[in-house]
C-alpha cells in the first residue's frame, strides 16, 4: 500500500519533496506564529485544492460549490462538539458522510440527467446557496448571527479536542495535505484514476471501452466531498467561529479552486505550489502594504484576479508543469 | 460455424428520416463482414445501434446469444463488442500508452497486467514505439491504429471498425489490412468494418452488405456484390467495374 503510494513519483521528485516535507515539519521552530499562521492557511488551500482537484482535475467535473462541502464538514463537528461534547475525531464520523451524501445528491441529480460542463458547475453553486440561506435560519446551529466554540487561552494542546495553539493545528493539516497527496497520487495511477482522466478526456470514447460513466462521476464527486469535509472540520476548530454568510458563500468556492488552477489542474502537485504561490504572494504584498501604512479594502482579491490572468493567458496548464519540466521531475502515470 | 452478431430487421428515425430501414444482417464466429454504401446511407448509424449509442426503433440485435438492443454502450463493450469512431476520439490529455490502458483496464484490475496488455496491442498495431507521444501528438493514420489498439485492448470478441482506412495512403491501407487479417487469423476474432476503400473490402471481407438510402440493396461474398446493377448503379458507379 504505502509503496503503491509513492510509485511512479521519480526519484529527483522523491528528494525534493522529502526537503520540502523536512523543511516544513521544522519550520515552526523558526518562524513567529504569525508566519506559522500564513503556512497554515497556505496548507489549507493546498488540501482544499487536492480535493477538488479530484473533481475537475481527473474527472473534469467543475465544481465551483466546494464551500457547501466544507461548510456541512465543518457545521457538523463542530455542533456534535459544542451540542454533545463529542471529539471532532468522532465527528468526522459523521461530518463525512454528511457531506458525501449531500455530493452524492447533486452528482446524482446532474449525471443522471446529463447535466454537464458550466450547467454542472451552476447547479453546485446554487446547493451552496441553499446552504448559505439554509443555515441562516437554522437556528439550532446559530442561524445567521453565527456559531461558535468555546474558546479559552490555551496552554496545552489539547488534540483530543483540537483545543490548543496554532502549531498543533500546523501539524495536523500538514499531515491532512500530505495524507491527501498520497490519496490523490495512489488514486490517479489506478484503474479509478485512468477511467476518471478518460471521461475527462472525452465521455462518448470513455463509455465505448465499457467505463460506466455515471458511477465513476459519482465516485468522484463522493470522494472529493468526503475530502473536502475535512477541511472544514479543521476550519471550525481553527477558527473557533462560523457564519454561513461567510462559510458558504460563493467567494470561498471560487478562493478554494484558484490554487489548483495556478498550480495546475490535473496534476498532483498543483494545487500545493499553487497554495504557495497565491497565499505567499498576496501575504507578502499585504506586509509590504502594511509597511507602508497602506491599508486597502479588497486588494487580496484584485491580486488573485491578476495571477489568474497571468497563468491563463501564460501557463494555461498552471505553473507547476513549468516548474517541473525545469525541475527535471515530469509526473507520469503507470 | 455459429452465428456471433445477428440484426433482424432493425430500424432508426430521426424526426421524419429513415436513416436505417429494417436492415438485417449475420455475422459468422470469426469472419470479416463488410458495410459498404454512399455517403448518408446509414452505416454509421446501424454501427451505432449495435455500439449502443442509439437505441433502435425496430427489430432485434443479438450478440453472443444475448439481445443487446436496449443496453447501454458501456454495457455492450462490457459483452464483447469493441468499436472505433468514424472521426477519431483519442483521449488528447494522455499519451498512446495511457489510451490504451484505459481499454485494457476494462478486464484487468491490476496496472501490470493492464501495462502487458496495452503493449502487447500497441506492438501489434505498430505503436509501440510511439507508446511515450501524447496521442496529440499524432499523424491522422496514427490516430486511427490508436482509435483500433484502443477497442482491442478490451479483448472484444468483436470489433467493429468505421471507416478507419478512409484517409490513409495506399501504402498505409495495405498496413491496416495486414494488422487485420493478422488478427483475424491469429486471434480469431470477428470484425465488422464500414468502409469505402474498396480494395480494403475486397482484400479482407468474407461478405458484404450495401445500404443505399437506409435500405439494404445487396448482400452477399465480395464478387458478386460489386457486379450487382443496382450497387453499380446507386455506389461504385460504372467505372468501377472493369
Amino acid at each position: 500500500m504505502i509503496a503503491r503510494m509513492i510509485e511512479g513519483v521519480p526519484l529527483r521528485g522523491l528528494l525534493l519533496s522529502g526537503v520540502l516535507l523536512a523543511t516544513l515539519l521544522a519550520a515552526p521552530f523558526f518562524i513567529n506564529d504569525y508566519l506559522l499562521t500564513i503556512l497554515i492557511i497556505i496548507l489549507y488551500f493546498a488540501y482544499t485544492g487536492q480535493a477538488w482537484n479530484i473533481m475537475m482535475g481527473f474527472a473534469g467535473q467543475l465544481s465551483l460549490g466546494h464551500a457547501l462541502y466544507v461548510g456541512l464538514g465543518a457545521y457538523t463537528a463542530a455542533a456534535l462538539y459544542v451540542h454533545y461534547g463529542v471529539s471532532p475525531w468522532i465527528g468526522i464520523f459523521a461530518a463525512i458522510p454528511v457531506a458525501m451524501i449531500a455530493g452524492a445528491f447533486i452528482g446524482f441529480l446532474a449525471f443522471r440527467f446529463s447535466v454537464a460542463g458550466v450547467y454542472f458547475a451552476i447547479l453546485t453553486i446554487a446547493f451552496a446557496e441553499f446552504a448559505r440561506v439554509g443555515f441562516d435560519h437554522f437556528t439550532w446551529v446559530g442561524g445567521s448571527s453565527g456559531f461558535f466554540l468555546p474558546v479559552a487561552n490555551y496552554t496545552e494542546n489539547d488534540l483530543w479536542n483540537l483545543r490548543g495553539k496554532p502549531i498543533m493545528f500546523y501539524y495536523l493539516i500538514l499531515a491532512l495535505t500530505v495524507l491527501a497527496f498520497f490519496i490523490c497520487n495512489f488514486l490517479l495511477r489506478s484503474r479509478i484514476g485512468y477511467f476518471w482522466l478518460a471521461i475527462r478526456e472525452d465521455e462518448e470514447a470513455a463509455r465505448a471501452l465499457g467505463i460506466d460513466v455515471f458511477r465513476y462521476k459519482m465516485y468522484a464527486v463522493v470522494l472529493s466531498a468526503g475530502l473536502t469535509s475535512l477541511a472544514g472540520v479543521f476550519f471550525a476548530f481553527f477558527y473557533n467561529n462560523l457564519f454561513p454568510e461567510q462559510v458558504f458563500h460563493i467567494a470561498r468556492s471560487i478562493e478554494l479552486i484558484l490554487a489548483p488552477i495556478i498550480g495546475g489542474v490535473g496534476t498532483l502537485f498543483g494545487p500545493i505550489l499553487g497554495a504557495f504561490l497565491l497565499t505567499g504572494l498576496s501575504e507578502t504584498m499585504h506586509a509590504i502594504l502594511h509597511a507602508f501604512g497602506v491599508d486597502i479594502p479588497g486588494a487580496k482579491q484584485v491580486f488573485y484576479g491578476i495571477c489568474l490572468l497571468f497563468v491563463v493567458l501564460l501557463m494555461p496548464d498552471g505553473v507547476w508543469p513549468w516548474v517541473a519540466r525545469k525541475l527535471g521531475i515530469t509526473e507520469k502515470r503507470s | 460455424m455459429t452465428t456471433l452478431l445477428s440484426v433482424a430487421g432493425v430500424s432508426k428515425r430521426f424526426r421524419g428520416l429513415v436513416a436505417v430501414d429494417r436492415v438485417s444482417l449475420d455475422v459468422q464466429q470469426g469472419e470479416i463482414f463488410a458495410v459498404i454504401g454512399p455517403n448518408g446511407a446509414g452505416k454509421t448509424t446501424l454501427f451505432n445501434m449495435i455500439a449502443g449509442a442509439f437505441a433502435n426503433d425496430e427489430g432485434s440485435i443479438v450478440f453472443d446469444g444475448q439481445r443487446i438492443d436496449g443496453l447501454k454502450s458501456d454495457q455492450i463493450c462490457q459483452r464483447g463488442i469493441g468499436r472505433t469512431f468514424q472521426i477519431v476520439k483519442p483521449f488528447l490529455g494522455l499519451n498512446v500508452e495511457e489510451n490504451v490502458v484505459v481499454g485494457a483496464l476494462l478486464r484487468r484490475h491490476d496496472m501490470k497486467s493492464a501495462l502487458a496488455r496495452a503493449h502487447d496491442v500497441l506492438r501489434q498495431l505498430d505503436l509501440y514505439d510511439k507508446r511515450a507521444q501524447s496521442a496529440s501528438a499524432l499523424t491522422l493514420p496514427d490516430r486511427k491504429r490508436l482509435e483500433v489498439a484502443r477497442a482491442l485492448a478490451t479483448d472484444p470478441k468483436l470489433l467493429l471498425l468505421d471507416e478507419v482506412m478512409a484517409g490513409l495512403r495506399p501504402t498505409e491501407t495495405n498496413r491496416m489490412v495486414d494488422i487485420f487479417r493478422a488478427l483475424n487469423r491469429d486471434t480469431g476474432l470477428t470484425i465488422v468494418l464500414i468502409e469505402h476503400v474498396m480494395r480494403a473490402v475486397m482484400a479482407l471481407a468474407s461478405r458484404v452488405l450495401v445500404l443505399h438510402h437506409g435500405a439494404q440493396i445487396a448482400q452477399g461474398v465480395p464478387a458478386d456484390v460489386v457486379r450487382d446493377p443496382a450497387v453499380i448503379k446507386s455506389y461504385l458507379g460504372a467505372e468501377a467495374v472493369h
